[in-house]
């Protein structure tokens, strides 16, 4: 699991707003047991994929904020290689906390949907982190 | 002395129709009594699933499409609301505007945790192209765990339909219960 990411800043109505391109290749096995098998077993109907950044700020202690989202159908490539992609949703901070933050981590997570029974949420075992900086962009490249 | 054959044959059958009519009496009174037991177990165990999961509706209908493919209408859902579980981004919620009634079940996305456990949070419908602050309350830009009726931890499709169509269809509803009712009261013990 490898996500790269280059990012920029700017503000709008007194919130910090950011910019974050990634890339992401995913093999979305499940290695237990000693063998490599799909997770996709008989009692899968999908997977939400979610790309979240979780970062902590003077104002909160946790923020968690869901870049990018997928839903893969049972059937579906489960291998990812995603480049360059935009966030899909605004990352907004609640405040200012994004100037300056060297450390907001960006996990990939998913949610088990079953045919029916539980619903699991598992965190991706790589995560990347990525920092900040100091000032705004004011012109809009994005 | 006896009174005659007839005397004794009328007398005797007297006697056990008045037998029959009483052995009935008792026999719906237990049916009823049954009855009311059935239903004092069921309300019994819908209780202690609301205090094993803290949720005070611990088994929901999904009413809407806005979290297909996942979920659909008529789908049922499985409810923990446990205090100490943080609400975290991904995980599906089902909560209440207030002043509403209707539950609905979306996606948290975006979290804001103070270090003094204030939580509040964002959610949208997978389904839905926007967040959900159209849903909320005028000027509402947040949920807070106060709206939260619980977490989605497990699933049965389909099952829900019957609740639904009991709602659409009230006749249906009625026709059921009519159809339960006859059944327990004339169920014979053996």
């Amino acid at each position: 699991l490898r996500k790269n990411v280059e990012d920029f800043t700017g503000p709008r109505e007194r919130s910090d707003l950011g910019f974050v391109t990634f890339d992401i290749t995913a093999d979305i096995l499940n290695g237990k047991n000693g063998g490599m098998f799909s997770i996709f077993d008989w009692n899968v109907k999908q997977l939400f994929l979610y790309l979240s950044a979780e970062y902590s700020t003077k104002n909160n202690a946790l923020n968690q904020v869901v870049l990018w989202d997928k839903i893969m159908l049972r059937g579906d490539n489960p291998r990812l290689s995603l480049k360059d992609m935009k966030s899909k949703y605004f990352f907004f901070d609640d405040g200012n906390g994004l100037k300056g933050n060297r450390n907001i981590t960006l996990t990939l997570s998913w949610n088990v949907v079953p045919n029916a029974g539980i619903l699991p949420l598992v965190t991706g075992s790589g995560h990347v982190s990525v920092p900040f900086p100091d000032t705004y962009e004011t012109t809009k490249s994005y | 002395g006896w009174p005659g054959s007839g005397g004794i044959r009328s007398g005797a059958a007297m006697d056990l129709f008045g037998d029959l009519r009483r052995m009935n009496k008792r026999q719906l009174y237990y049916q009823v009594l049954n009855f009311a037991m059935i239903v004092s177990s069921a309300l019994m165990i819908w209780k202690g699933l609301i205090v094993v999961t803290g949720s005070e509706s611990p088994i929901v209908v999904v009413l809407s499409g806005s979290m297909e493919p996942a979920f659909h209408r008529g789908d049922l859902l499985f409810l923990t609301n446990f205090h100490d579980d943080p609400i975290r981004a991904g995980e599906i919620v089902v909560f209440k505007v207030e002043g509403r009634d209707i539950p609905i079940v979306h996606r948290v996305i975006k979290v804001h945790e103070k270090g003094n456990g204030n939580i509040k949070f964002l959610t949208k419908g997978d389904n839905n192209e926007v967040d959900d602050r159209g849903l909320y309350k005028e000027g509402q830009n947040w949920l807070e765990k106060k709206d939260v009726v619980g977490r989605a931890r497990g699933f049965l499709p389909y099952v829900g339909m019957v609740t639904i169509i009991m709602n659409d269809y009230p006749k249906f509803k009625y026709a059921l219960l009519a159809v339960m009712g006859a059944y327990v009261l004339l169920k014979r013990e053996s």
